[in-house]
């Protein structure tokens, strides 16, 4: 395959995956070693997993008496009641409101910006993506002292708003990196006809930008939305009343404030994964398949 | 204007005293002084490229294979790639706090697993010699998930009609993975390295939870100097010109990455990410 032609679109579904050819080809060879080593990841994943969710289910006094591994002789979900009284609710909607709304002003900054970049040839358009791709080189840390005194001199520290506006301005480098390569792909052919039929720039947008570009945002909508719902910086700098606390924040307050509470904090653990679980049920296909088309050819 | 602007701003806060809350004082140079004596700063630099390139050779091959592997159509296949993304369920703060008291030295696993074989238990977390380590297996522990999802996906997309013509050329699937597997996923590896190392410098959240930089200062990455000077000691002005730092060790690996891949020539037919 030639290299330099251009790239075909990464959309073409084949069914039912992969049928590799060679099976037989290769007796044994690396079966019995490549077994072996997906069995020690496997518990190397499955044992830390086996005991957040066991020891959110011992009794609190049981945990101290027995300590982390031996299978429970007695269940309770007191643990989950007492993780609920502390407020864990609230955290779990200010998360869920954070990443929701990362994800729309991500998606909806730079979704234009990379239309225009694509569309555009002009100079002034393309500094704009090397200015993006610069930002892609400074870490979040390194002007969290400007945020929090631009934050505070603008007067939203310790609300929402707050933690959404830099966790967005953060994801938008690679937004923009990933949604202009995939709008790359769309054909002139296709912008010409329908500015042929008298399509407006708007309307090009929305008809035929968007559906096409849907792999990319479904990846960018991803990557951005895991950031915001794991973010700790921001929250911690940003704001400090446990009416804007988030997720993350919490557990790591109730870890210092009951420190020896651990069966405690796994249910909290297990609690602030549920939403994630129910997502990736929900979304598991669209997610692979974002995912393959944003980092893929 | 939160990504740009900020850097100007830290220029300037760097020739500041500020602890944060009233106006910046003009301090000239003092706090480059400072920093240029501050023994923790090479320290926090050496730990952070150290903690980058380790993290980097032991997460690459393993997402790679996985993803690889759990791209073709073997048995259990489904099964087992469910169980190998559960940690993408559970954010950064959860692995780090579970990690935290899985590993402690009197009731987490290590106790139990010492007591059954009648030996002392080991403080992986409280050893300054090993802490950092047991920071690397729990950054891939966090990361490898996602890395192998972005492997699987791409390893999807190669054409199988590759894959038919080396087995018809005789290759044994050792040799297709080298020849036809590893250049088709170049790309792949440029995209999910750029990702691992621009997030190399985010580990410090991780850290911060998990040991806190301790102990003593064995995991203390410069990120977690800078935001203790900052935000723990009130000194603003040191913690900007420290942030400078930072971001100049970030550009300076960014450029590095994109030296290295070629990711240059993105602005032509670019195929990475």
């Amino acid at each position: 395959m030639n290299r330099r032609s251009r790239p075909l679109p990464a959309r073409r579904r084949r069914p039912g995956g992969l049928a590799r050819a060679g099976r037989a080809s290769g007796k044994l060879g690396g079966r019995v070693p490549a077994a072996v080593a997906l069995v020690l990841w496997l518990l190397v994943v499955a044992v830390p997993v086996y005991f957040i969710v066991v020891t959110s289910l011992r009794p609190a006094d049981a945990y101290l008496s027995n300590g982390a591994l031996p299978v429970p002789t007695d269940l309770s979900l007191d643990n989950y009641g007492r993780a609920l009284r502390l407020g864990f609710s609230g955290f779990l909607r200010n998360s869920a409101i954070v990443t929701v709304a990362t994800i729309l002003l991500t998606l909806g900054a730079a979704l234009p910006a990379a239309y225009a970049i694509v569309r555009n040839r002009s100079r002034l358009v393309r500094a704009g993506l090397s200015v993006f791709l610069f930002g892609l080189a400074i870490p979040a840390q390194a002007v969290i002292v400007p945020v929090y005194l631009i934050i505070t001199r603008l007067s939203m520290y310790d609300s929402l708003t707050a933690i959404v506006l830099p966790t967005a301005a953060f994801s938008l480098p690679l937004a923009i990196v990933v949604l202009t390569s995939s709008l790359r792909d769309i054909p002139d052919e296709l912008y010409q006809s329908m500015e042929l039929d008298g399509a407006g720039n708007g309307r090009v947008f929305l008809q035929l930008v968007v559906p096409l570009s849907r792999p990319g945002l479904i990846t960018v909508g991803i990557v951005s939305g895991l950031n915001a719902w794991n973010g700790i910086l921001f929250p911690l700098v940003l704001t400090q009343s446990s009416r804007w606390r988030v997720l993350p924040l919490g557990l790591w307050n109730f870890q210092g404030q009951h420190g020896t509470d651990v069966p405690g904090l796994m249910a909290a653990v297990v609690l602030s994964a549920l939403p994630m679980l129910a997502l990736y049920l929900f979304g598991r296909r669209h997610l692979l398949r974002g995912l393959a088309a944003g980092f893929s050819r | 204007m939160f990504a740009l602007l900020p850097i100007v701003v830290v220029a300037y806060l760097s020739l500041t005293a500020w602890n944060g809350l009233g106006a910046p004082h003009w301090a000239g140079l003092a706090n480059w002084r400072a920093l240029v004596h501050d023994t923790e700063v090479p320290h926090g630099i050496r730990i952070t490229l150290l903690l980058t390139v380790v993290s980097w050779v032991v997460q690459t091959p393993l997402a790679l294979l996985l993803g690889v592997w759990s791209a073709g159509p073997q048995r259990h296949r489904a099964v087992l790639s469910a169980v190998f993304f559960l940690p993408l369920l559970l954010s950064l703060a959860a692995i780090a706090l579970s990690w935290q008291a899985l590993l402690d030295p009197n009731f987490g696993a290590p106790a139990a697993l010492a007591n059954a074989l009648h030996i002392p238990s080991p403080n992986l977390i409280g050893d300054p010699h090993r802490a950092l380590y047991v920071v690397v297996a729990v950054l891939a522990w966090q990361w490898v998930p996602f890395h192998t999802l972005i492997y699987q996906g791409a390893a999807r997309q190669i054409p199988t009609q590759l894959y038919e013509a080396a087995a018809l050329d005789g290759a044994t699937r050792v040799r297709q993975f080298v020849a036809v597997t590893l250049p088709q996923l170049r790309h792949t590896v440029v995209a999910s390295s750029v990702l691992m190392i621009v997030g190399s410098l985010t580990y410090f959240e991780t850290i911060l939870l998990l040991t806190g930089g301790g102990p003593g200062d064995a995991t203390e990455v410069l990120p977690l100097h800078m935001y203790r000077t900052g935000f723990v000691g009130f000194d603003m002005g040191y913690a900007s010109a420290l942030a400078l730092l930072l971001v100049v060790v970030g550009a300076g690996l960014s450029v590095l990455i994109v030296r290295a891949s070629g990711f240059a020539r993105m602005d032509s037919d670019r195929e990475g990410l």
